[in-house]
C-alpha cells in the first residue's frame, strides 16, 4: 500500500506528457511552479510556525533577476537561474536579519512591508524594469543543443524542480536543522533553553525558503516569456498561502497536493465561473477549511489510513 | 515655506482619517488578538454605502456618513459573532488566516456588485477651495477633518467615560480577571469589533468622495491602519490619533519633496523601522488601551 502510494504519483508525474494534451500540461506546469512556491512556504510556515504574507516578493525577485539578466546581459538560463536563487535567498536572509526577535503578527507585518517596498521598486525604476510595462520577450531556457522551448520539454525541467525542492526540504526537516525548525515552532523559550540557537535557524529556515521561491520566480518567467510588476501580486502569496494550509501544513506532501488542488480546481472552474467568482470561492473555502480541516488534506487522509479518523483527542465522544 | 505649509494641511486631513482606521484596528488588534486583514474592506463599503446614499438615495452627507457606520458596525458585528467567537481559543495565525478570507470575500464581493471602474462619490460641497493666507483647502477637506476629528473624540469618550469602554479596558487589561468579575467578553468582542469596523467605514466614507472609490483601495488602507497601530503602539488611542496625524503628514512631505511614485512606501518603511528600533510604539512605555 505505502510503496504504491509513493511510487504510482512519481510514475504518473513522469509519464504525464504521454497522455495530456498542450493545454492540460500547462495547468501541469502552473501546478509544478505552484508546488515549488508552496514547498517553500511551507518550510517557514508549516515548520518554523511564521507566516511569511511577503512571498511574493522572493518570487518576484527570482523573476525579475532571471529575466533582466538573460535579457540585459544576455546570460544564458542556467547562471541566470543561480543568480535568480541567490538574489532571492539574500533577500530572505535580510528579511529574517531583520525580524530576528519579530515573531507571529509582526513578523507578518514586516514581510508584508518588504513585499509592499519591492513592488512599488518594482513599478517605479522604470529604467531597470521597464516599469508597469514589464519585461516581454524573456527567452526560453536551454540545455546544451536542445531549446526546451516545448511544452513537455518545460514540463520535466518543472518536475526535476520540484523533484530537487521536495528532496531538500526532506533532507531539510529529518535533519537536526528540521528539528530545530519544528522546537522553535512547538516551544521557543523550552528550544532556547536547551540550546538551539533559534534565531540562527530561523535565518536559515527564511534563506532556503526564499531562495526555492526564486527558483520558482526564475521558472515562471522563462516560462510565460513575461515579467511584469503583477508577479508581486498579493494574489499570488495568497494562493501559496492556502495551497499550504488547504494540504497541510508542516507536512511534505501537503503543499504538493494543495498546489495540484488549487491550479487544476481554479481552471476547471474557469468555464462556469469568472474570476471574481473564483476569488469569491477562494476566500470562502479558506475560511471554511479554518473551520472544518484545520489541519489540511493530507495529515486528515494519514491520519484516515492509519484508522484514527480521529486522531485528534478532545474531539472524541465521551465514554459513557 | 508656503509649500510647505500646503503640505502639512493635506497631511492632517489626510491623517485625521487614517487615525479614524487607526483607532478601530489598535482596538481590535489590542484587546480581542485579531490581526484583522479585513480592516480596510470595512474602509471600502464605508465608501460605496456613501456612494449608494449619496448618489441614488440623494441624502444628506452627514445621514451617508451615518449609513456608512451603521452598515460596517453591523457586517462587523456579525463577523465577530459567527467567525470569530467559534475560534476564540485558537491560535492568533488561525483568525488571521480567517480574516484573509473575509478580505478576499469581500473584496471580491464589491468588485462583483460594482464593477472595477472607480467611482467618483458625489458630495454638496463648493469646489472653491477656502483661501486661508498662504494655504488653500477645498471645503470638502475641511469638513472631513473636522467630522474625522469629531469621530475620535467620541470614542475616546466612549472609552473613559461609559461602562461599555470601562468594560473594554478591563478585557484589554487581564480578560480572565475581567470574566470573573462579571463582564461578558462575548459582548465586550463584538462591541469593540462593531466599533472598529464602523470607524473605518466611517473613514472610507469620508476620504471616499475626496479620492475615489474601486473595490482594492481596502488594501493600502489596512496596511496604513496597521502602520498607524504600529506607530503608535498596540491598543493606544491617543498614540493611533496621533500616529495617524504622522503618517499622513509623512506621506505628503515624502510625495511633495522626494517622489510621488513611492508616497505608499513610506508607510511600509515606518512599519519596518519601528518594528526594529520601537516595537511598542512611539509614544508607550507599554502596551494600554486608551
Amino acid at each position: 500500500m505505502t510503496r504504491i502510494g509513493r511510487w504510482l504519483p512519481a510514475l504518473v508525474a513522469l509519464t504525464l506528457p504521454l497522455w495530456l494534451s498542450t493545454y492540460h500540461l500547462h495547468v501541469a506546469i502552473m501546478a509544478g511552479i505552484f508546488g515549488v512556491l508552496a514547498l517553500s512556504l511551507n518550510l517557514l510556515l508549516g515548520y518554523t510556525g511564521q507566516l511569511s504574507l511577503g512571498h511574493a516578493a522572493f518570487f518576484g525577485i527570482g523573476a525579475y533577476t532571471s529575466a533582466l539578466l538573460t535579457l540585459r546581459l544576455e546570460w544564458s538560463f542556467w547562471p541566470a537561474l543561480a543568480a535568480a536563487m541567490a538574489l532571492a535567498g539574500a533577500a530572505g536572509w535580510f528579511v529574517g536579519r531583520l525580524s530576528l526577535k519579530l515573531r507571529g503578527a509582526y513578523f507578518v507585518l514586516v514581510t508584508i512591508s518588504f513585499a509592499g517596498v519591492i513592488s512599488l521598486v518594482s513599478v517605479n525604476w522604470i529604467e531597470l524594469t521597464n516599469g508597469p510595462l514589464g519585461l516581454p520577450g524573456v527567452p526560453a531556457p536551454e540545455l546544451g543543443p536542445w531549446s526546451l522551448r516545448t511544452k513537455s520539454a518545460y514540463y520535466y525541467l518543472v518536475l526535476a524542480a520540484v523533484a530537487l525542492c521536495y528532496a531538500v526540504c526532506r533532507r531539510l526537516v529529518n535533519s537536526r536543522i528540521g528539528r530545530a525548525f519544528v522546537a522553535l515552532r512547538e516551544n521557543e523559550p523550552l528550544a532556547e533553553s536547551v540550546g538551539v540557537e533559534v534565531t540562527h535557524y530561523l535565518v536559515v529556515a527564511a534563506v532556503v525558503s526564499a531562495a526555492m521561491a526564486g527558483l520558482g520566480g526564475s521558472l515562471y518567467a522563462h516560462y510565460t516569456r513575461f515579467v511584469s510588476p503583477e508577479v508581486f501580486l498579493f494574489t499570488y502569496t495568497v494562493t501559496m498561502v492556502i495551497m499550504v494550509v488547504a494540504g497541510g501544513k508542516g507536512t511534505l506532501a501537503g503543499p504538493l497536493v494543495g498546489a495540484v488542488l488549487f491550479t487544476v480546481l481554479p481552471e476547471t472552474l474557469r468555464a462556469v465561473a469568472s474570476w471574481q467568482w473564483q476569488m469569491l470561492a477562494y476566500g470562502l473555502l479558506l475560511v471554511l477549511l479554518l473551520f472544518f480541516l484545520p489541519r489540511g488534506i493530507v495529515p486528515q487522509i494519514s491520519a484516515y489510513i492509519a484508522g484514527r479518523p480521529r486522531s485528534d483527542p478532545g474531539a472524541r465522544a465521551p465514554s459513557p | 515655506m508656503d509649500q510647505l505649509l500646503q503640505h502639512l494641511v493635506n497631511g492632517l486631513v489626510l491623517g485625521g482619517t487614517y487615525a479614524l482606521l487607526g483607532i478601530g484596528l489598535t482596538l481590535i488588534f489590542g484587546l480581542m488578538n485579531v490581526v484583522n486583514f479585513a480592516h480596510g474592506e470595512f474602509y471600502t463599503l464605508g465608501a460605496y454605502v456613501a456612494f449608494a446614499a449619496l448618489g441614488w438615495a440623494g441624502v444628506d452627507f452627514f445621514v451617508a456618513v451615518l449609513a456608512a457606520i451603521a452598515a460596517g458596525a453591523a457586517l462587523g458585528w456579525v463577523c465577530e459573532v459567527t467567525l470569530l467567537r467559534p475560534l476564540r481559543g485558537e491560535s492568533i495565525d488561525t483568525t488571521m488566516l480567517v480574516m484573509i478570507g473575509v478580505w478576499i470575500v469581500m473584496q471580491n464581493a464589491e468588485l462583483l456588485a460594482w464593477g472595477g471602474v472607480a467611482k467618483s462619490i458625489p458630495h454638496p460641497f463648493p469646489t472653491a477651495p477656502l483661501v486661508l493666507g498662504p494655504v488653500a483647502i477645498a471645503p470638502l477637506r475641511l469638513f472631513v477633518l473636522v467630522l474625522a476629528a469629531a469621530l475620535i473624540a467620541a470614542s475616546w469618550l466612549l472609552i473613559q467615560k461609559t461602562k461599555l469602554g470601562r468594560a473594554m479596558r478591563a478585557t484589554f487589561q487581564d480578560r480572565d480577571t475581567a470574566a470573573l468579575m462579571g463582564v461578558g467578553i462575548g459582548r465586550i468582542h463584538a462591541a469593540t469589533f462593531a466599533l472598529g469596523s464602523g470607524l473605518a467605514a466611517a473613514a472610507g466614507a469620508l476620504l471616499g468622495p475626496v479620492f475615489l472609490a474601486y473595490p482594492s483601495m481596502g488594501d493600502l488602507a489596512s496596511l496604513k491602519a496597521f502602520c498607524v497601530v504600529i506607530l503608535g503602539g498596540l491598543g493606544n488611542l491617543p498614540g493611533a490619533t496621533l500616529g495617524g496625524l504622522l503618517l499622513g503628514i509623512a506621506e505628503e512631505l515624502g510625495a511633495g519633496y522626494i517622489s510621488s511614485g513611492y508616497r505608499d512606501a513610506v508607510g511600509f518603511v515606518i512599519i519596518i523601522l519601528v518594528l526594529l528600533f520601537r516595537p511598542s510604539g512611539l509614544f508607550a512605555r507599554q502596551e494600554r488601551i486608551a
